[in-house]
């Protein structure tokens, strides 16, 4: 297996060792192991628009049955986590306005388990997460969810215990609307994405905590080094070390988890299965994408093809063309496209840290493939991505580098309030001092016209939350009454992470008012990016002027970034509130927000 | 499954049904309440942010007397020659400027009416939960390092060395376990272990206070502990540790190390490591002050992160009483070693 060099010089060379990137061509589940009374691999087609994805339950009136199956992604034969034998879990296909009933047994041997509807307003007892929601699902035993759809759109469910959605439990949820959609598709086919390990996901925890870079083969050397040198001086080139020695970081943590780990999946898929969806020539086809991995940010474009994004978590949105569009996990987009004059097309989606991909076909019947292209060059974070970029201005965001900026920041971080500069975040006093906080920001910005890390200048037009506006206007029209401010922590080498240096475990609810119109502010002090999900109720994405902008459930954090939205608490309960990286999350990035009267 | 919405026989294109469709579907979707209660947005009062505290302006020292309008001299003030015909507004960027149409002010009911609770709604939302029914990640970790366990063969003889630590414990807490140790010819010439809790003072240094046990050279010489251990600025693995003895003996240990990357998995890493004594201890063969350092330079290969074999060179020299009290037991001062070994953690 070889891959083509990616354009661009100065790329350090590309994994081949130990990197599985393509998978194994007839991967999938190979066996039920417990008794579903299913058929163990349910991979069958399931009508002209969705052939090749998982089996489609439209009845309102369904029964899952949680279990384990044995799988085969990379050539070995792993358990994993299945909805009726199927990996990704069968597509649930509801209308507006329905009351759906789902009866979700649990067969696994010893674990309780439990769904969550992402994305769904709905009773909070109906939300699945357990301990907040309801007790979870003991073994042998079945929950009984009901609740009425009030929505629209593409969604998707997964588990909420522990690392399940790591080992497969996961899938797509689509709710027709009752109005016609302010669109016409000739076709459409769920594009669900997600990442699978080999490992036991709750050894792949246990890893992190030891050792956090074990996935960081990029990291720069002493040939990287001396290269920079020759290019950009000895005074720069130390200074550009020295500041991120002083840190103790490293430019290439993009993802703490990447293709030295994962496979990444397609509807299920490797990339050597090459799942394809068909389309005639001349049709409009919509692509419901949905990020369904645990800690992968896949950025997505099909060679050759315009993409027409027109909702965004399930919300419809002012229609926008675009090449190539980064999906945080939990996102959902739907895209339209036009495929004609070629036979097939890739749909290509590498992840952030161009160490692998997923990848799939559109093609004018199966048996086609179209060239996968090169990955894109690593890229490397800047000071402006890690929010030290002081006083710079930042328009256009053309990823400044570093250099020069001698001295600017290092060891001396952490000072809190930083005086005058309008960017400079305030910083909560639990994270002074604490050791669970390797890092904060010093200039913070909304970013929202940012394409991000990786994707600025690429000479393709790449999607922004700045470039998404909901097709409607703000449905509560109240401005927020008032105002929490919370921030994104962690220590990288801890493995700890957190809001505000508090994580979960020690942490006090975040408590709501019924009926109040509020803001959330977010501040990423990492130097990672988090897609932050707040169940139960929307979050209202606000611009940089503070009005209302794209109606989200989950909204995206960049490193350096500071983000408002609106929540309007009509949903009395207790809410989970989130990092979306799986093992974010599980690593104490998470409050309960509590809606009370 | 239901699709007929997404086959619509529009005939119309995609562009131009969005184009059409769009603003009237918007309002169908966000306005199905406000069509029952109309915004008020007159009695929204402009946002207060209460932070102006007015009562302390000194207004004296504003200064506002200083004008001294009298000397204004008005008369050459050329108002006639401001020519405003030259002025011209089509180039003026109306949007940029921020004035445009005063936004009308929030409402202060939502258009969308909150839902009134009902007893059904209170009872779904907050459900008898058991404790425990959430399942946590485990907190406790561990891990083992084996940084050293080598073969050497130096100027004077071959042996064993080796320096293992490990740790059980939570983000902030830990319980740590240090063992160093070196056979020569055949015969353990040193080897201690260490107990310490260790506690997490900041992003990247932990306390450790605890017990050392020597093994050899002598038996069962116990130590206390206290010492520092993290990374320093510029990745530097760094520890020291002071330690008290019995006989009121005061030693200590400090301990550099760098990884410096040839390549990601070709690593070299240098190591400095240097111990003092406060007392003269001619029984132990330690004098007063400096009495050794080593510096090595292994070169290691990550066939994982877990395995990596390594060579180097380890260089190592006694000083002042300390090397006397060798030399007259008919050791070196100074040896110059070659290692192999393997460097694994679990």
């Amino acid at each position: 297996m070889s891959f083509p060099k990616p354009p661009g010089t100065g790329t350090p060379p590309m994994p081949s060792r130990r990197l599985f990137v393509q998978g194994v061509a007839a991967g999938g589940v190979v066996a039920g192991l417990a008794a579903t009374g299913l058929s163990p691999r349910a991979f069958a087609a399931a009508g002209p628009g969705l052939a090749g994805a998982p089996q489609v339950l439209s009845s309102h009136d369904v029964q899952l049955s949680i279990g384990e199956s044995l799988a085969n992604f990379t050539g070995r034969t792993r358990p994993a986590i299945t909805v009726n034998g199927s990996l990704p879990a069968p597509i649930l296909r509801w209308r507006e306005g329905q009351t759906v009933n789902i009866r979700v047994a649990n067969t696994l041997q010893g674990h309780p388990t439990s769904i969550h509807w992402h994305g769904l307003l709905l009773p909070a007892n109906m939300d699945g997460v357990p301990g907040l929601s309801f007790n979870g699902i003991a073994p042998g035993e079945a929950y009984q969810y009901r609740f009425t759809l009030k929505q629209s759109g593409t969604y998707w469910y997964h588990s909420h215990s522990l690392f399940q959605e790591q080992a497969g439990l996961y899938g797509a949820l689509i709710i027709d609307p009752l109005e016609p959609a302010p669109y016409h598709v000739d076709r459409e086919h769920v594009i669900l994405l997600s990442d699978w390990t080999d490992m036991d996901p709750g050894a792949l925890f246990r890893r992190m905590k030891k050792l956090a870079e074990y996935d960081n083969y990029y990291k720069r050397t002493l040939p990287d080094f001396l290269r920079d040198v020759r290019k950009d001086g000895w005074a720069a080139a130390t200074a550009d070390r020295g500041m991120w020695g002083r840190m103790r970081m490293t430019p290439t943590d993009i993802s703490d988890i990447n293709a030295h780990t994962y496979t990444y999946l397609l509807n299920g898929t490797a990339p050597a299965g090459n799942w394809t969806g068909l389309f005639r020539s001349g049709e409009k086809v919509l692509l419901r994408f949905i990020n369904g991995g645990s800690m992968t940010y896949f950025d997505v474009r099909i060679p050759g093809l315009k993409m027409t994004v027109v909702a965004a978590d399930g919300q419809y949105i002012h229609p926008v063309s675009i090449d190539e569009f980064r999906i945080a996990p939990a996102e959902t987009f739907d895209v339209i496209v036009e495929p004609s004059g070629q036979d097939a097309y890739t749909i290509f989606c590498q992840d952030m840290g161009r160490t692998g991909y997923a990848a799939g076909t559109l093609a004018v019947r199966h048996g086609l493939q179209a060239p996968i292209p090169a990955r894109d060059p690593r890229p490397l974070l800047t000071m402006s991505d890690m929010g030290h970029d002081m006083g710079h201005a930042s328009n256009g965001m053309a990823g400044h580098d570093m250099k020069g900026m001698e001295g600017g920041c290092g060891a001396s971080m952490g000072h809190g309030a930083h005086g005058t500069d309008p960017k400079a975040p305030r910083h909560p006093a639990s994270e002074q001092g604490n050791p669970l906080v390797d890092m904060q920001s010093m200039a913070t910005e909304p970013k929202l016209d940012d394409p991000g890390i990786g994707l600025r200048d690429n000479g393709r037009n790449v999607l922004t939350y700045g470039a998404m506006r909901s097709l409607f206007d703000d449905p509560d029209g109240r401005d927020p009454g008032r105002e929490v401010e919370l921030h994104l922590t962690g220590h990288m080498e801890k493995f700890s992470w957190s809001f505000d240096g508090i994580p979960f475990a020690s942490a006090e609810p975040l408590r709501l008012n019924y009926g109040e119109r509020m803001r959330i502010v977010l501040v990423n002090d990492t130097m990672m990016q988090h897609p932050i999900h707040l169940h139960g109720v929307w979050s209202d994405l606000e611009n940089a002027d503070g009005e209302f902008h794209l109606r989200k459930h989950t909204i995206d954090m960049p490193p350096g970034t500071r983000r408002t939205y609106r929540v309007r608490a009509d949903a009395l309960g207790r809410w989970a509130y989130h990092c979306h990286l799986l093992y974010h999350m599980e690593a104490g990035m998470m409050r309960e927000v509590r809606i009370e009267e | 499954m239901s699709r007929s919405p997404f086959i619509a026989t529009s005939a119309l294109s995609t562009a131009l049904l969005l184009a059409l469709s769009a603003p009237a579907w918007a309002q169908s979707h966000a306005g199905h309440a406000s069509h029952a209660t109309t915004p008020t947005p007159t009695d929204a009062p402009p946002a207060d942010d209460g932070n102006v505290d007015h009562s302390q302006m000194d207004h004296s020292k504003m200064g506002h007397g200083s004008v001294d309008h009298a000397q204004m001299d008005h008369s050459t003030m050329d108002h006639g020659t401001t020519d405003h015909g030259e002025m011209d507004h089509s180039k003026m960027d109306h949007a940029a400027m921020g004035h445009g149409v005063p936004k009308a002010p929030a409402p202060t009911e939502p258009l969308e009416p909150i839902p009134v609770v009902t007893a059904a709604d209170r009872l779904a939302a907050f459900p008898p939960i058991d404790h425990g029914a959430m399942e946590h990640a485990p907190e406790i970790h561990s891990m083992l390092l084996v940084n050293r366990l080598e073969h050497w063969d130096g100027q004077h003889g071959t042996g064993q060395a080796w320096e293992a630590s490990g740790w059980v414990g939570g983000n902030i807490h830990r319980l740590w376990l240090r063992s160093e140790g070196e056979r020569s010819d055949g015969r353990t010439g040193s080897a201690d272990l260490e107990v310490m809790y260790g506690r997490s003072v900041s992003p990247w240094w932990d306390v450790l206070v605890g017990v050392k046990q020597d093994f050899r050279p002598a038996d069962s010489r116990t130590w206390a502990a206290f010492g520092i251990q993290g990374l320093a600025p510029y990745k530097f693995e760094t520890s020291a540790t002071a330690y008290v003895g019995e006989s009121g003996q005061f030693a200590a240990t400090v301990e550099v190390e760098y990884e410096l990357l040839l390549t990601n998995r070709l690593i070299l890493q240098p190591l400095v490591e240097a111990r003092f004594s406060a007392k003269d201890e001619p029984e132990y063969g330690n004098g007063s002050g400096l009495n050794k350092v080593e510096a090595g330079l292994r070169l290691r290969y990550e066939f994982s992160r877990r395995f990596a074999p390594y060579i180097g060179i380890s260089h190592e020299r006694l000083f002042g009483d300390t090397a006397d009290y060798h030399e007259a037991a008919g050791e070196r001062a100074r040896d110059t070693r070659w290692v192999a070994g393997v460097r694994v953690w679990f």
